[in-house]
């Protein structure tokens, strides 16, 4: 087999592995979907009323449900991070370690487990969206490529947490720490509230934020975004597709490498 | 596996300082020592998880930094802490670390059904790993080692919280393992354990060997026999002490925990027979009385100047064995 067949093998090995996790801690599986259907109908009918400046000819759930799919999976990616510490901690990356496996295995699928996690998320959200008055208002198409986004950028996250993983090394830490990176990241974005509604030293933080252009772009390729919109001022909103693209490949160029670096020298004490 | 000059350090720590050994194919080498000796650092460098300072380290005949993935496909390692996913069941376990051994599926699942039964495991085989035992869990790691039947094994306290039937098992089967032509670098703090499967031992102390040789070898350097008595009062050790003393070829050892006495002779039975005089006219009741040679805790005492378990306190504590000590008397 060749170098790179033999990574596949061992990356779908783990990855049949973690799988089998999810299915054994229902925990797992059930936060993953009810978390996400609770934050869709709190924001729905909680802040619903409350969240002005939309634009004319659309109902806050078409606006909200992007911006919760984008923040929920980027949120799911952070399992990867603690995933990889408890693994750490629990010797068991050192027991990979000492297997003639590929290094880039064991990241590689935990990171591929997480975005099964994430699409059954996902797949969930969008159900619970179209019962509480979210719409696809695009072509099937427009629409694959909006979920495809939204999973390929929590990808990328998924790597960067492994890198936080094998850095903070204690599953509770890496949750903790990302809770407060991530947490304001996906407020001081577009996500749940229009941009207009921000002072303007946010608004030029949040215009760049990439979670900003992922539920842009999600908005764009779902249909979200009624005819008369007034178009953004920032480039990073006029191409949200594009510059999600850009952000996700700069992450994996520079976490992917890194991660696998760091799996190497690492061990349990 | 040749090991020369092997140093370590961990930030202001020096873990080896300088480990020379060799272990020759197909024989089992012992590393012996007190806790924080540098045990499990030696077997860590041996098998590609960590990176030595300084020194040169071959296994297999190849280098372990230059050709790492090499050394891992001919080697088995059980570390210190059993390393089983605790979700996937024993069988799901091996299977995994079969599969990235590189064995077909079909000889993976074979060789888990093999090593299960030989383990004491099939009747445990689907259940998650997490319902397991302490001692369950440790000889599901060993099996995970062996699947691929490696030639060299790394076996790091192989037997630390098994239960004495399961440890005699664990010890024939290292041994079958053994006379099959498997080369085993085995650490323990029993030293019995070593005594019964080691073919030659390294002592290492604070990083550095300070004996090497056959159990043998080992024993005669601590000298000769000893004289040792359990009395049924704790409070009749120095009245026996004072009175054997002139026996001995040197001072006595006392220990009012375990009731006992340990004294150092020359004579061989005569000492016996003169002691059991001596101690029939001094009205104190003796539970047991005997010679024997010295063991491994002697060597252990006498070479490193504290007893195995002395630096238990600064956190492997939950990990030394119970009844080290007795095991040997
Ligand atoms: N990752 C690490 N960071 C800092 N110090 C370490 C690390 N690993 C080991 N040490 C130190 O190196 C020394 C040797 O440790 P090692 O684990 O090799 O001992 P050992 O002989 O296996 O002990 P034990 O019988 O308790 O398992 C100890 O002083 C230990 O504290
Ligand atoms: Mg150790």
């Amino acid at each position: 087999m060749t170098a790179f067949g033999t990574a596949v093998a061992d990356g779908l090995t783990i990855t049949r592995r973690n799988l089998i996790k999810i299915k054994r801690v229902p925990d797992l599986i059930v936060f993953a979907t009810l978390s996400p259907i609770m934050f869709v109908l709190l924001f729905r009918y909680v802040f619903g009323g409350a969240i002005g400046g939309l634009p004319p000819g659309i109902s806050y759930a078409e606006f909200l449900l992007p911006g919760i799919f984008a923040q929920t999976v980027v949120f799911g990616s952070t399992t990867t991070g603690a995933s990889i510490a408890e693994d750490l901690q629990k010797g068991l990356i050192d027991r990979f370690r000492s297997l003639p496996m590929a290094r880039s295995a064991v990241l590689v699928g935990r990171t591929i487990a997480d975005l099964g996690l994430n699409a059954i998320s996902i797949a969930v959200m969008a159900l619970t969206g179209l019962v509480v008055g979210w719409r696809i208002n695009s072509s099937l198409g427009e629409a694959v490529g909006g979920f495809l986004v939204l999973l390929l950028f929590a990808y990328a996250i998924s790597w960067l947490m492994a890198v936080v993983g094998l850095l903070v090394r204690t599953p509770e830490v890496v949750n903790n720490a990302s809770f407060i990176v991530i947490f304001p990241l996906t407020f001081v974005a577009s996500t749940f509230v229009p941009l207009e509604t921000f002072p303007s030293v946010l608004r030029t933080f949040a215009e760049w934020n990439p979670m900003s252009a992922v539920t842009q772009a999600a908005r764009e390729l779902f249909g979200n975004i009624p005819a008369g919109a007034p178009v953004p001022d920032a480039w990073s909103l006029q191409n949200p597709v594009l510059y999600t693209v850009i952000w996700t490949a700069l992450i994996l160029a520079v976490f992917v490498p890194l991660s696998v670096r760091l799996y190497q020298r690492t061990s349990t004490r | 596996m040749v090991v020369e000059g092997l140093v370590k350090r961990f930030g202001a720590t020096t873990a080896l300082d300088g480990v020379d050994l060799t272990v020759a194919e197909g024989s089992v080498l012992g590393l012996l020592g007190p806790n924080g000796a540098g045990k499990t650092t030696v077997v860590r460098i041996l098998t590609t998880l960590l990176r030595a300072d300084a020194g040169r380290v071959r296994v297999a005949g190849l280098d372990v930094v230059d050709d790492a993935d090499a050394v891992r496909a001919s080697i088995g390692l059980t570390g210190q802490y059993a390393a089983v996913d605790e979700y996937l069941t024993g069988l799901e376990n091996l299977e995994m670390v079969g599969r990235l051994y590189r064995l077909s599926r079909r000889e993976a699942r074979v060789r888990a059904g093999e090593l299960l039964e030989r383990f004491d495991l099939t009747g445990a085989a689907d259940r998650p790993a997490k319902t397991y035992s302490g001692g369950m869990r440790r000889r599901l790691d060993i099996a995970a080692s062996l699947i691929a039947r490696p030639r060299i094994l790394f076996l790091d306290e192989p037997t630390t919280g098994l239960d004495p039937r399961s440890r005699l098992g664990m010890w024939e089967f290292i041994a079958d393992l053994a006379d099959g032509g498997t080369t085993i670098l085995l650490t323990t703090q029993y030293l019995e354990e070593a005594d019964r499967l080691a073919d030659r031992m390294v002592v290492i102390d604070r990083g550095r060997v300070i004996a090497r040789g056959t159990a043998d070898d080992l024993k005669d350097q601590v000298g000769g026999q000893r004289l040792e008595l359990t009395v049924r009062d704790a409070v009749d050790l120095g009245e026996v002490a004072r009175r054997l003393r002139p026996l001995g070829v040197d001072e006595p050892r006392l220990d009012a925990s375990t009731r006992r006495l340990s004294l150092p002779v020359s004579g061989g039975t005569d000492a016996l027979a003169e002691a059991l005089r001596v101690l029939a006219g001094a009205g104190v009741e003796v539970l047991d009385v005997g010679l024997r040679r010295p063991d491994l805790d002697d060597v252990f005492l006498a070479l490193t100047g504290h007893a195995a378990e002395d630096e238990d306190r600064t956190g492997a504590g939950d990990r030394t064995p119970v009844g080290a000590g007795e095991g040997a008397a």
